[in-house]
């Protein structure tokens, strides 16, 4: 049946929208659930960096009693207020946004883990990456010991890598790789840590620099290698000072 | 003409909900017509989520969702939808429930609709939806297209399951991320680095493709 265009066109314009509303409608429906779903997640992820999160609880509650931030600028000064005189929160820091920025000009939120049992002291500082995959964008988390050298643990995440293939840079056994070791070289020169071609690599090449890659997603490894490198070294104004200001604690 | 039809509207009246039509509707695509092995339909998202059980089990859950909605949709305007932009229609209707699901997904699924990331997008893409909507749901009632859509969303599924199965299995020795050969005191079983590629898909596809194919004898028309 032939239709006119009037009808043709009033058809298209009430469908429209018709299915305009009803997703606006389940988009700011679900917009809370959406956000507490991401913070949750945020939490949690930063939290991975340090700790087995399957084994917790109450995830917010550890976070907000075990870690605490703040925000560091490219040459490692801490950073309270933006030039408008807001306050700077290193959780509401969007690290892809900030990504976009010149490294200059982007802030660095650096989280202090502390364990249960000792309150007092920080276990691991946790450095936020933030990077290109190959489908999109990568980021994470590196927490280093004390020592500002020896990971405690990575946590990567990413949005559009191929499931099962670059996505498993998320699985906990292939971040569990990573603890151990070292960022920098015995002269202190930034040597990072790098995932290798493939899964299966000799013994005596995984040094201390060195990961199993993962089969079939090596343009992903490669994207998590330059992240990681490039982050610290935003982070190393940071580092150094930090190991000035602690060289003599780290010496006894 | 016109007591043909009259007769043929009351014979459709009284059919059972589930009549010998309606099973073959239902049943045809999980075998004899199933989208994926004989009308090789959907093959994309078959060989990209279908590494581990776990997305791949809500990949078939959001389609089945989507199959059913846009049908049941597309089969109520059946009669409204103008012919001459029919395609994009069904489009926006599959849009829209692939949106919907997206959203769903984000709010209370965060982790799978991350791993599952483009693709539930790309149901959108996916040919057999639309396929469906074209071939049945623009000239069949609503009841009958969701028959006909549920059954094509399970040949769909089951496929895609039974894949994931095997990927998994032999890919990472894993089912659901359960270490299945640690648990049975094999922990030095090889897994295949081919398996999580989309070439292990393929050798799966194709195995079972061939096993079906026995089974049915069907060939190819030349």
């Amino acid at each position: 049946m032939q239709r006119s265009n009037t009808y043709v066109i009033i058809f298209s314009l009430v469908l429209s929208i018709i299915l305009g509303g009803l997703l606006s409608l389940a988009s700011a429906g679900l917009k809370p659930a959406q956000m507490k779903a991401e913070e949750f997640a945020h939490k949690r992820q930063i939290l991975r960096a340090v700790l087995d999160t399957d084994m917790l609880d109450d995830i917010v509650s550890v976070y907000d009693n075990q870690i605490s931030s703040f925000v560091v600028d490219a040459q490692g000064q801490i950073i309270e207020t933006d030039e408008k005189g807001n306050k700077i929160i290193a959780e509401d820091i969007d690290i892809g946004k900030e990504f976009k920025k010149d490294p200059g000009e982007r802030f660095y939120p650096i989280y202090t883990y502390r364990t249960q049992e000792n309150p007092d002291d920080i276990e691991a500082y946790i450095f936020a990456a933030y990077g290109n995959g190959l489908w999109n964008n990568i980021w994470g988390f590196i927490a280093l010991e004390t020592d500002m050298n020896t990971i405690s643990g990575v946590v990567f995440d990413h949005v559009g890598e191929t499931a099962g293939l670059g996505a498993r840079i998320t699985e906990k056994e292939l971040q569990a790789r990573y603890k151990g070791k070292k960022m920098f070289d015995a002269n202190g020169n930034l040597e990072s840590v790098n995932m290798l071609k493939g899964e299966n690599n000799r013994p005596e090449s995984l040094d201390e620099h060195h990961v199993n890659g993962i089969s079939g997603a090596t343009l992903t490894a490669n994207g998590v290698n330059k992240m990681i490198i490039e982050y610290i070294n935003y982070y190393q104004p940071f580092i150094a000072k930090y190991k000035k200001e602690n060289a003599g604690v780290a010496s006894l | 003409m016109a007591e043909t039809l009259e007769k043929e509207i009351t014979k459709k009246k009284t059919e059972p909900l589930l009549s010998k039509r309606r099973k073959k509707v239902v049943l045809d695509p999980l075998n004899d017509d199933n989208p994926i092995t004989i009308q090789v339909l959907g093959i994309c998202s078959a060989l990209a989520v279908t590494t581990q059980l776990k997305p791949t089990l809500v990949m078939a859950l959001s389609v089945t969702f989507v199959m059913i909605f846009s049908s049941l949709f597309t089969s109520l305007l059946r009669n409204l939808i103008p012919g001459r932009v029919r395609i994009i229609v069904q489009l926006a209707i599959i849009a829209s429930f692939v949106i919907l699901v997206n959203e769903v997904l984000h709010a209370y699924a965060f982790d799978i609709y991350k791993q599952l990331s483009v693709f539930v997008g790309l149901i959108i893409t996916n040919c057999i939806v639309m396929g469906r909507l074209e071939a049945f749901a623009m000239g069949n009632k609503p009841y009958d297209s969701v028959l006909d859509a549920f059954g094509s969303a399970m040949g769909y599924s089951w496929i895609i399951i039974a894949v994931a199965f095997f990927r998994e299995v032999l890919g990472s020795g894993k089912i659901f991320g359960f270490a299945l050969f640690d648990a049975i005191g094999w922990s030095s079983f090889p897994t295949n680095g081919l398996m999580v590629t989309p070439v292990g898909a393929f050798i799966i596809l194709g195995l079972i493709i061939w096993v079906q194919r026995t089974k049915t004898g069907y060939v190819e028309q030349h």
